[in-house]
């Protein structure tokens, strides 16, 4: 019999040679099986946890939900519950009646039915009017679609967009690798455009503007710009004179805007806030037919963290008619987004009110988190700061630090020597001594001959003193040993 | 040529055109117009895609209390959760709770929960008498997710052809259009209940081979969507033969193995014959496995759990298929916890079992009844053929539509079926979808249907369906007798 249909060579080229995702990648498979060994043989490693500071998953850590969020989602889930006595000692009034007017919105309380493929349309009202009053634009549920998660919806766009080779998507370095994978998966071109780590990693349009005239000098189609906002791994917010620039460049250039916003609600600075592009276009006085944009959100972020819910919207405006078919038949084929992830989504963007039942524990449950994400980012930032060839970048959102790190020519070697990268290098050895996962800058793109690690600032509070003596201990003994 | 102004990506030529080759019509064009219908205030009854709650199916209410508890866990802590739960309820939330650190708000690995997976192996294991890994199971957010996966791995280019059903559910062509690859039809022999002809499967391979197709995986469909036909043991070894002779990883799609409505074929899944035939081929053929939750009697659709089991792949395939699922980061958590229910479900002894089992077995019993109303309604109707629907959840009636149907049709734009199924909609409100949706062989007409709408409700429907039917045929049917093509 011939060789396997399947194998490894005639498997699709873009997925395995294009495509990676480091923040599951090596390192981490590495971690895992550490992390066995100290299960089987505890005491056979210099340490005795494995501390998970490579991927954005607060509840993994120890960040509790938000209960308001989970009570509806229960009564939802069991719709009976509404009808026991017993429940009102058990749940919040409000909770109660939000659960019964989102039921009331779902053809036959029906949760476990495929929903309209872009969502239920009673959800997608209160996610229209929540947006809507965050910004101070109006929104319209026609242009949201739902999906598991917002990762889905980039998949969508870049299918849309991409047709060959030659078509090119400018996307930050360094990025939150989804979009190099999307983009490879899709047989497309990464475009890059560089963040100035010096400034803050600021966005500069003339280098936005040179990157893309670069690329249409050899040929590619450049049809989007992808924005993270705030940025992952970078943590900057952007100030609003920038967005507007962003704005009026891709006007100017025909270009899509994909605005990644899923950590809108993570801001650690009292200086800066987060402005939606929408917000921004519209202040411009652009109105629909001046910009196609699409807004991604997602409910895995923010003081809510509710990764494995796997929810999120895009909200897409400015396209024609056929175009939003065209949306709407690829989310068609997949029927809809899972039906607590729609449910969750709409409580995120219209969480309890002042006056509500639940309002003041719902208040002083997010801001409890987020004041202690704030003083995390804070704490982490100074660390790193304080090591020898490293600094630092303030975390002004989002939940990373992206520390570069000025890796002795020794270490380079001894990198090259054992094959990695020689972030990578620096990170395996952090896990083995400490136990510590993160991820290399690498899998994010860095100017190349810098090198960077990303950590998040998500272990409990309580941990990140031992962490930071543990990191510390570590470096030194690492800069010690590779030192010029 | 390139800048600002004139063109811009979005517009309609820009597309993938891939994207445009698209077509599902599950949710296509006599769906959207039984929306706006809807939305104008007429009684739709939908019937165009299997979903069994939004037809009044209950859900089951073991899981929904498992779900619930997981979803809110303080509720564990509350001394009188006891009085609205029972024991067995919190006692598996908690065991599902101790599976996901961090519980249903964190991303688990990607593969899926690995208890919920260990689980699934074990049913797999007591379903077909054979041990399964759990270190081949992934879960996906809905089966379809996974036959994406798979899809988007195996193909690389226009020349690799899949070998599919036809008729087929859409998801299959949907996902080769969109990834680039060729659609290799094989006909069902309708006359046969639906059947496999080897014979011919074996030419259009052929055929496909001379044109430059390098045929690299077969679809099978069992049950069958929408044909219902329940595939024999014979047959099975027939297909895992025909594999392991061309070559070609089979994709066996057994989502509605639980509908089963006829005694003399019980379901039998692709791995347990593989392995029942004994090496060399239950060592080489290479087999991917496709469940839900959203089918069966559990109907819990909205969930979006599923998972795929991968039997003789190499492990460098195994490694790539698990880098696609890492940047989807993970499955939905309470869908997982929804499988592991599904596949690890009470037990005798249990103190929910009596009250689980007495629900499944309504509403399996009701499908198996509606199964029968269903076929002998259509068979009842003029010009109307319908083969039995032995599993799955659809009725696949065909309709021989008389020539000046077809002419009429021609002139308004559309294809028979098309034609048949709007008016069929809008004298009725039975929202369908059209045999072309499916695939049929040419000049053959059929429409789909669910048997998902409530029991009590199945008379008025097949009537109202015979009265339009009835006018229908009246109005066009010439009168000269009909041969089947």
């Amino acid at each position: 019999m011939a060789a396997p249909s399947v194998a490894v060579d005639n498997l699709n080229p873009k997925v395995v040679l294009k495509c990676e995702y480091a923040v599951r990648g090596e390192i981490v498979m590495h971690a895992q099986r550490l992390q066995q060994q100290l299960q089987t043989q505890p005491g056979s490693l210099p340490f005795d946890e494995i501390l998970y500071c490579n991927i954005g998953n607060p509840q993994s850590l120890g960040q509790q939900p938000v209960t308001f969020f989970r009570e509806v989602l229960a009564l939802c889930d069991h719709p009976c519950l509404l009808e026991r006595e017993e429940t009102k000692s058990l749940f919040s009034a409000d909770a109660i009646s939000r659960a019964t007017s989102i039921l009331a919105s779902i053809p036959g309380r029906a949760t476990g039915a495929y929903s309209h493929s872009q969502g239920i349309k009673g959800l997608r009202d209160a996610i229209a009017a929540g947006i809507a009053s965050r910004d101070g634009h109006p929104a319209n549920a026609d242009d949201i679609f739902l999906t598991d998660g917002a990762s889905p919806g980039v998949h969508m766009m870049m299918q849309l967009l991409i047709r060959n080779e030659k078509d090119g998507i400018l996307c930050p370095i360094p990025q939150y690798p989804l979009y190099s994978a999307s983009i490879a998966l899709h047989g497309g071109a990464l475009v890059p455009y560089y963040l100035n780590e010096s400034t803050g990693w600021g966005l500069e349009i003339s280098d936005l503007k040179k990157q893309l005239e670069d690329a249409r000098s050899k040929g590619i189609d450049v049809r989007a710009l992808v924005v993270i906002n705030p940025g992952n791994p970078t943590g900057q917010v952007l100030a609003e004179e920038n967005q507007e620039d962003i704005v009026k460049f891709c006007k100017n250039e025909g270009l899509v805007l994909l605005a990644d916003e899923v950590y809108q609600e993570n801001i650690y600075v009292d200086n800066k806030k987060f402005n939606s592009f929408k917000k921004v276009a519209r202040s411009l006085g652009y109105s629909e037919d001046d910009l196609p944009l699409v807004s991604f959100q997602s409910v895995s972020k923010g003081y809510y963290g509710e990764c494995g819910k796997r929810g999120g919207y895009m909200e897409i405006t400015g396209f024609s008619a056929p175009v939003r078919e065209q949306i709407y038949k690829v989310a068609s084929v997949n029927l809809c987004s899972n039906i607590t992830g729609q449910i969750l989504a709409s409580l995120v963007m219209n969480p309890p009110k002042v006056g509500d039942a639940s309002y003041a524990s719902y208040k002083a449950e997010k801001d409890g988190i987020l004041q202690s994400l704030a003083r995390r980012a804070k704490a982490l930032e100074d660390a790193f700061n304080n090591l020898e060839g490293i600094t630092c970048n303030k975390a002004e959102g989002a939940m990373y630090l992206f520390p570069n790190i000025c890796l002795p020519q020794k270490a380079i070697e001894a990198a090259k020597a054992a094959n990695k990268a020689p972030d990578a290098f620096y990170a395996l050895r952090l896990l083995e001594s400490t136990g510590i996962v993160v991820v290399p800058g690498s899998g994010f793109g860095q100017v190349p001959g810098t090198w960077h690690i990303r950590c998040t600032i998500l272990p409990q509070e309580e941990k990140i003193p031992a962490i930071i003596s543990r990191f510390k201990s570590f470096h030194e003994a690492f800069m010690a040993q590779y030192r010029n | 040529m390139f800048g600002g102004g004139g063109r811009k990506p979005l517009d309609y030529d820009e597309l993938n055109e891939n994207v445009k080759k698209v077509q599902y019509a599950v949710r296509g064009e006599l769906y959207l117009r039984a929306s706006e219908l809807q939305k104008e205030g007429k009684k739709i009854i939908f019937t165009n895609v299997g979903n069994p709650h939004a037809l009044g199916q209950k859900p089951l209410t073991f899981p929904r209390q498992v779900v619930a508890l997981c979803q809110a866990p303080f509720l564990l802590d509350d001394p009188n959760v006891g009085l609205i739960f029972p024991a067995d309820a919190i006692a598996r939330a908690k065991h599902y709770l101790a599976m996901a650190p961090g519980g249903l708000g964190a991303y688990s690995d990607s593969r899926g929960i690995p208890g919920v997976r260990k689980e699934v192996a074990e049913f797999i294991q007591r379903r077909d008498g054979y041990p399964s890994d759990p270190e081949l199971i992934y879960l996906t957010d809905g089966a379809s997710k996974g036959v994406m996966q798979m899809l988007n791995t195996i193909i690389r280019n226009e020349r690799d052809g899949i070998l599919v059903p036809v008729p087929q559910y859409p998801l299959y062509s949907a996902a080769i259009s969109l990834f680039g690859g060729s659609l290799v039809p094989y006909y069902l022999e309708e006359e046969a209940n639906w059947g496999l002809d080897f014979v011919n499967i074996r030419q259009t391979v052929a055929s496909a081979r001379s044109k430059g197709i390098t045929v690299r995986a077969m679809v099978i469909i069992n049950p069958g969507n929408p044909t219902g036909q329940c595939l024999s043991q014979g047959n099975i070894k027939e297909l895992l033969s025909f594999c392991f002779q061309e070559n070609l990883v089979l994709l066996a799609d057994e989502v509605y193995q639980q509908n089963i409505y006829q005694d003399e074929r019980p379901f039998i899944s692709a791995r347990k014959v593989l392995f029942d035939m004994g090496p060399p081929m239950s060592r080489e053929v290479q087999l991917v496995s496709f469940h839900t939750v959203s089918k069966g009697y559990w109907g819990e659709c909205g969930q979006r759990g599923g998972y795929f089991e991968m039997t003789n792949l190499p492990p460098k395939t195994v490694d790539e298929i698990y880098k696609v699922a890492s940047i989807a980061l993970s499955p939905n958590v309470p869908g997982q916890i929804f499988m592991g229910l599904m596949v690890n479900p009470p037990k005798p002894g249990d103190i929910s079992y009596l009250k689980f089992a007495a629900e499944s077995k309504s509403i399996l019993e009701s499908l198996r009844r509606r199964a029968r109303l269903m076929t002998d309604g259509f068979n009842s109707c003029r010009n109307v053929v319908c083969n039995f629907t032995e599993g799955a959840m659809y009725s696949f009636p065909q309709i021989r539509l008389p020539q000046r149907a077809i002419d009429a049709a021609r002139r308004a734009g559309k294809a028979a079926d098309v034609f048949y199924c709007l008016k069929l909609l809008e004298a009725t409100g039975i929202s369908t979808v059209p045999g072309s949706g499916f695939g049929q062989k040419e000049g053959v007409f059929h429409l789909r249907t669910t048997i998902l709408p409530a029991e009590e409700d199945m008379p008025a429907i097949m009537s109202s369906f015979k009265n339009f039917n009835d006018s229908f045929m009246d109005q066009y049917d010439d009168g000269s007798s009909y041969s089947r093509m």
